[in-house]
């Protein structure tokens, strides 16, 4: 185990040189002017001054010179100030937002993952549920419900849904508000007594039992989580019902009934383990699916996170942003796929010795 | 398709011999399966209403038929039956026998800046096939390439083609596409190609590990052994032998993928980084919804219709991918 582990690590540097050298690719589609906005705030108009940091950061220099600096920040040559340099943290301005790339995503962050989190909860413990109870009643009207559901339900745009859901939800009955917050319930968050521990707004307010304020952030989320939830809800139930069927075909599923134990003992402790490792294969692609949501999810709901952010910043050409916030995708898959990977090796030895 | 609805009432034995057993299997298979025969049927209402779009929709005179007209530029929209008050397109010959009038209506109402939804949508079926089509040949081309390569050399070739395909699965593919489409917009201009391109990119590294991994399968297999034995040479053993049985898992993958592809290419739309506004997309019809998420349940016709269209289109493809996976591995038979 600790040996594959090791090897899997090992892999990641080479994904990330990878992923760096790619996204650093894509920013050479852009003029040095406007790649000078991973080191300063205005890009000058006078053409002089433009030349001149240009040549300040060396953003007409070799391509490897430039890869380098953009990992590691310029040095400007007059001031002597090192400026950029993604390893510094450094991810240069962002001209829709007007600030600094990496405040912008300190301040979208736990937004978005706050609505990830709530998310994975329904998508888990939902889709393993209910691909459970379809294959266990395979080809009863459960199943063929089941069946339907993760088909129609893969078919169904999130952002469909969600206008839908606005629809239904806000314009017709005015349960669920979009945003992320309400007014008065802000003021609270911004008050000196409340307590931001971890800027994910419902868990904040669970920490400082001010229930009122949790209620309120539920109420704004229950809409974007649902939107974001029933695709992977759909997917994940499709997988945990054939691979229930498979194991349930098993011999050594027979050899337990035969034993006469009961089908809840079969099902709940031989089959559901065994049936399990695929889904758990699905994590991967539902950190994925929850990072392509987010912008969909987020834009709809008016929902102020990364993903609106990145979606705001894409329309305005804003490549800088953008690029900053592919980068940190990126990031985000390899750890995912890397805790997917060795929690797979956990569960399933076999996959250790390949 | 529907020739061979013609066929499979004639004698089962010559239409076999005509089709080849797997074949025959096959088609067989996707006539007799409920959920591939309504996803036929829509995936044929599709078709026919892409080629009857002129008939449908009829275009003014010396217009660009895949833009979206107006009636007006008025921000409030119109709810469906409102008649065409400016700039008439030419009424469908249609129309008045259906109707008993004479006037042609905003079938599907206006969206905001008075855009015709029904002409939108009736259009943008032609839109999401393009689409779709393209993205899908493509990028199954790119991917069997590779996966072919990797499978096939082995060694060093395979290792850093699953590399880089492990590095593009590394970014979601909507945000991926999203920027690669924003970069590539001031390069190429606003319009279908940047996401189109943007997708492509993106959407190959599905079918090169599914190619590669089936082919690493079969070539283990006794026939394949057989003919190695025999000495028939390894490109023949690889395109004769290999591919043909390793390509319908690519095929199934392919139709499931293609609603996908529609999908993200409206979504794109709908965010603003597609089709241009005005152009005849579903997404980009749906994005006129976002100027009235207070009013939605007043406007419910700008996302009803394009929406509806939209889920009806991709669902036909995923009934046919499904029903096509049930019939080439038997195994799955109603496992999914």
């Amino acid at each position: 185990m600790v040996n594959y582990i090791i090897r899997r690590l090992l892999l990641v540097p080479v994904m990330l040189f990878g992923v760096t050298v790619l996204i650093f690719l894509m920013l050479q589609a852009l003029s040095p002017v406007e790649r000078s906005a991973l080191y300063v705030r205005d890009i000058p108009k006078n053409e002089r001054a433009l030349e001149g940091i240009i040549r300040q950061y060396g953003l007409d220099q070799p391509i490897y010179i430039q890869y380098w600096k953009w990992l590691t920040g310029a040095r400007n040559s007059i001031t002597g100030e090192v400026k950029g340099g993604i390893l510094r943290g450094d991810f240069g301005y962002s001209r829709t937002a007007s600030q600094p790339v990496i405040d912008l995503i300190k301040r979208r962050f736990p937004a978005s993952l706050e609505l990830a989190l709530w998310a994975v909860i329904p998508v888990v413990s939902g889709g393993v549920i209910l691909g459970v109870i379809a294959a266990v009643n395979h080809n009863k009207p459960a199943d063929h419900l089941a069946r339907i559901f993760g088909i129609v339900g893969w078919s169904f745009p999130d952002f469909v849904f969600g206008l839908l859901m606005l629809m239904l939800f806000y314009a017709g009955t005015g349960w669920f508000p979009p945003g992320r917050i309400s007014d008065w319930a802000n003021q609270v968050i911004m008050s000196p007594e409340f307590h931001n521990y971890t800027q994910m707004v419902s868990i904040d307010a669970l920490l400082n039992l001010r229930l009122d304020v949790f209620w309120d952030a539920v109420r704004h989320m229950i809409m974007p989580v649902i939107t974001l939830a029933y695709l992977w809800w759909a997917l994940t139930m499709r997988v945990t019902r054939s691979s229930m069927l498979e194991t349930l075909r098993q011999d050594y599923i027979t050899t337990a009934r035969s034993k006469g134990l009961s089908e809840r003992v079969v099902v709940n402790q031989h089959a559901l383990p065994n049936a399990l490792m695929p889904v758990v294969t699905l994590g991967g692609g539902t950190v994925l699916g929850l990072l392509s949501g987010v912008v969909i999810v987020e834009t709809v709901f008016d929902y102020r996170g990364m993903g609106s952010a990145f979606a705001a910043a894409a329309v305005q050409l804003d490549i800088v942003t953008v690029l900053a916030f592919t980068l940190l995708n990126g990031c985000i898959m390899i750890v995912a796929n890397l805790i997917v990977d060795i929690l797979y090796a956990y569960i399933d030895p076999r996959v250790r010795l390949d | 398709m529907t020739k061979n609805q013609e066929n499979v009432r004639k004698p089962i034995g010559w239409l076999e011999a005509q089709l080849g057993t797997e074949t025959y299997r096959l088609v067989r298979g996707l006539l007799t399966n409920p959920i591939s025969v309504i996803g036929m049927v829509l995936l044929a209402l599709f078709v026919l209403v892409a080629i009857a779009a002129p008939i449908l929709a009829p275009v003014r005179e010396g217009a660009d038929p895949y833009k979206i007209p107006r009636d007006g530029y008025g921000q409030v929209p119109a709810p469906p039956g409102t008649e065409w008050r400016t700039r008439q397109p030419p009424l469908p010959f249609w129309w008045k026998a259906v109707t008993g009038k004479d006037q042609w209506v905003h079938v599907m109402g206006t969206a905001s800046g008075q855009w015709d939804i029904y002409y939108g949508v009736i259009w943008g079926t032609r839109t999401a096939f393009y689409v779709g089509l393209s993205i899908t040949a493509i990028t199954a081309l790119v991917g069997v390439a590779l996966g072919t390569l990797s499978a096939y050399y082995g060694g060093v070739v395979d290792m850093v083609i699953m590399r880089i395909t492990e590095i593009f699965i590394a970014f979601p593919f909507l945000p991926a596409a999203m920027t690669l489409s924003a970069i590539l917009t001031p390069v190429i201009g606003r319009g279908l190609i940047p996401p189109m391109i943007a997708l492509m990119i993106f959407g190959w590294t599905g079918y090169a590990r599914l190619l590669r991994s089936d082919i690493l399968s079969l070539r283990e297999r006794e026939y394949v052994l057989a003919a190695r034995v025999i000495g028939v040479r390894d490109t023949r053993i690889m395109f004769r032998h290999i591919l043909p049985n390793a390509i319908f898992p690519t095929l199934v993958l392919a139709s499931m993928r293609l609603g996908s592809y529609v999908i993200t290419f409206a979504a794109l739309s709908f965010l603003g980084i597609g089709a241009e506004v005005g152009y005849a997309d579903w997404g980009q019809l749906l994005s006129f919804a976002r100027a009235w998420m207070t009013q939605l349940s007043e406007y419910w016709y700008i996302i009803m219709f394009p929406g509806v269209t939209l889920v009806l289109f991709v669902l036909s493809w995923n009934l046919v991918g499904d029903a096509l996976r049930d019939v080439l591995d038997p195994r799955l038979q109603g496992s999914r």
